[in-house]
């Protein structure tokens, strides 16, 4: 910058263009993500539905309290934490070992892994979609391949949210596979000659130099996974709507129902806000986690 | 390494390669089964055990693009050879072709959205990671932790106060209200990326320029930008996919005249005349562009999936 503060400047002052470029994101953002919650942070506090053409009725904290005690609510999120821990740790599992296996010279790596990549790239209610399809209890290929005979999977409140979590795995398992090859492949080679040098045995060497040198990433992938299963939504909802019952009643889509078919505009902002400080929560981790890797 | 590598590692390692030529199948098995279905002559879609060789057919991709009704009796036989390619492939599956379907609305609908979207999050985002890029912010850290957290936000949570909003000032099931969501969506992640992406070109460019006498945008626009080419590409493509793919927004925003392909196609499940080798041409049509994209894409992904922060 110092040889450009000599010279004499014609147009706007980088001070001016900097605020020209930064400015409108930041207001356009505020306008559409900030202001909106500010309006359901008011709507929180009032007995009100957005359909019945009542004034809101201002009820203070009563929503909150109502929501904490109801045990609808707490099983909801009940579902919701086993949802995530089925569906993260059979992505680290599967997403992992995949990388493990993929991470040696192998003819046509570069295809095999964009092939395996695509699920993630999809589009989640679509990926729903045709799961149900797959999962059809009489003529399902999934049945035909395990020679499960009309087993079912969708309509059944025992398995409904195991086969919801399969689907996630199945789509979502490539990211941390990704992750994880970008891991792998940044450890330095010589660490595994002079492990080899010493004669140093495989399980010492993964669990010496490997999982320490891949661990950064893994806890970037399973981050973002756990913050991701923990709003899922579209898949969910495509694949099951909640049911059977509320088996597979995860909290977004409890949020959904309380918010658009039962109108319970007042309530449902309640529960948004509560949802909002749990994610803000495990968004902080990740951010965190994501500046620090990129400072290696 | 090979100098080290004993036989049993050698052998250890055709087993590995193996193993994951089999994964892939079996992974690619659910995707081969839309994409085939998607040809199936409707019997052949729900048969015990799964039909895998049959004549393929493209009456699935006519019954998506149109709206028909049960042939009470057969066609006559000359009304048959006067009909189209297209009318007699439904009249084979007993059906007769009364009006064209909402699909190619709704694909056209989320096409219009999502390039649009795209446009404005990134012409946006660009701008916005240049002046993160190159000058001092005050708390500029922090300004970018914000933006990246709104793209964090569970879209049912914010979807409940601009619904209302929107109510209020005309934009439910417009393509408007769904294009502004999808550039607040986006704009996050190109402003993270593209400042992945400039951070990279060497700023002694820009400087040498202003020495010669370029204004601050000039340098912008005719050095940094035609430098980050790939990166504008590789973004552009990123948000495309997300806004094409979106859900949840357009479920509850739309309900007909701006609705995207995404709620439009599982709409379509139990609506009477439907059948599964319908929807898996819709299915099909839809995941195609996603599919080509990522091959474009391959060498990007894991930069995009990380938001820019890790590029190896």
């Amino acid at each position: 910058m110092t040889a450009t503060a000599a010279t004499v400047r014609r147009g706007l002052s980088d001070l001016a263009i900097r605020n020209m470029f930064v400015v409108p994101t930041i207001v356009f953002l505020i306008l559409i993500n900030i202001f909106p919650l500010f309006y359901s942070l008011i709507l929180s506090f009032a007995d009100y539905s957005a359909v019945s053409g009542r004034p809101p009725n201002w009820i203070g904290i009563q929503n909150y309290r109502e929501l904490l005690r109801d045990p609808h609510v707490w099983e909801s999120l009940y579902i919701t934490l086993k949802y995530v821990i089925i569906s993260v740790s059979g992505q680290l599992v599967v997403g992992f070992g995949v990388a493990l296996l993929l991470n040696r010279s192998i003819p046509g790596k570069g295809t095999i892994t964009t092939l395996l990549l695509l699920p993630m790239m999809m589009s989640m209610a679509i990926v729903g979609l045709f799961w149900k399809l797959l999962y059809s209890p009489s003529w399902g290929i999934i049945n035909y391949l395990l020679g499960l005979q009309n087993f079912v999977w969708i309509s059944n409140a025992d398995v409904a949210l195991l086969a919801i979590a399969i689907t996630d795995i199945w789509m979502w398992s490539p990211f941390v596979m990704l992750l994880s090859l970008a891991g792998l492949s940044a450890i330095p080679k010589h660490l595994y000659e002079a492990a080899a040098i010493d004669r140093a045995s495989r399980w010492f060497t993964f669990r010496r130099i490997t999982l320490p040198l891949v661990t950064p990433l893994l806890l970037i992938a399973v981050i973002f996974r756990t913050m991701e299963a923990f709003k899922t939504f579209d898949l969910a909802f495509i694949m099951t709507g909640g049911g059977p019952g509320t088996a597979t009643e995860l909290i977004a889509i409890k949020l959904y129902n309380m918010a658009f078919p039962q109108w319970q505009t007042g309530k449902s902002c309640a529960l948004a806000y509560i949802l909002l400080i749990m994610i803000i929560g495990i968004s902080n981790i990740y951010i965190k986690y994501l500046n620090k890797a990129k400072e290696r | 390494m090979a100098a080290v590598e004993s036989t049993p590692s050698r052998i250890l390692n055709k087993v590995a390669i193996f193993i994951v030529l089999i994964l892939t199948v079996i992974y690619l098995i659910p995707l081969y089964w839309i994409g085939s279905t998607a040809f199936k002559p409707r019997a052949a879609a729900t048969t015990v055990p799964p039909t895998v060789f049959y004549k393929p057919e493209v009456t699935p991709f006519v019954k998506l693009l149109t709206k028909r009704v049960q042939l009470r009796k057969a066609v006559s036989e000359e009304k048959y050879e006067q009909a189209k390619w297209y009318e007699k492939l439904v009249y084979d599956a007993g059906e007769r072709i009364i009006t064209s379907s909402p699909f190619l609305n709704r694909f056209w609908n989320s096409i219009i959205i999502a390039c649009v979207s795209t446009f404005l999050a990134l012409t946006l985002g660009t701008f916005t990671a240049y002046g993160f890029s190159r000058f001092k912010v005050k708390g500029e850290n922090d300004w970018l932790f914000f933006i990246l957290s709104t793209r964090m936000l569970p879209p049912v949570v914010v979807a409940i106060p601009i619904f209302l909003m929107f109510r209020h000032i005309g934009l439910v099931d417009t393509h408007l209200g769904l294009i502004l969501l999808y550039t607040a969506l986006n704009l996050s992640f190109c402003v993270w990326l593209m400042k992945g992406f400039i951070d990279e070109i060497p700023i002694e460019y820009e400087e040498a320029a202003l020495v010669d006498g370029y204004t601050r945008f000039e340098a912008f626009w005719k050095i940094v930008l035609p430098q980050s080419a790939t990166g504008i590409a590789a973004t552009a493509v990123f948000s495309f996919i997300t806004a094409w793919n979106e859900y949840a927004f357009a479920l509850m925003m739309t309900n007909r005249k701006a609705q995207t392909a995404p709620p439009f196609i599982p709409s379509q499940l139990g609506s009477g005349m439907i059948d599964w080798t319908t929807i898996a041409a819709g299915t099909f049509i839809f995941l195609f562009p996603v599919a080509i994209f990522t091959f474009l894409l391959r060498k990007h992904l894991l930069r995009g999936v990380t938001f820019g922060a890790i590029r190896k």
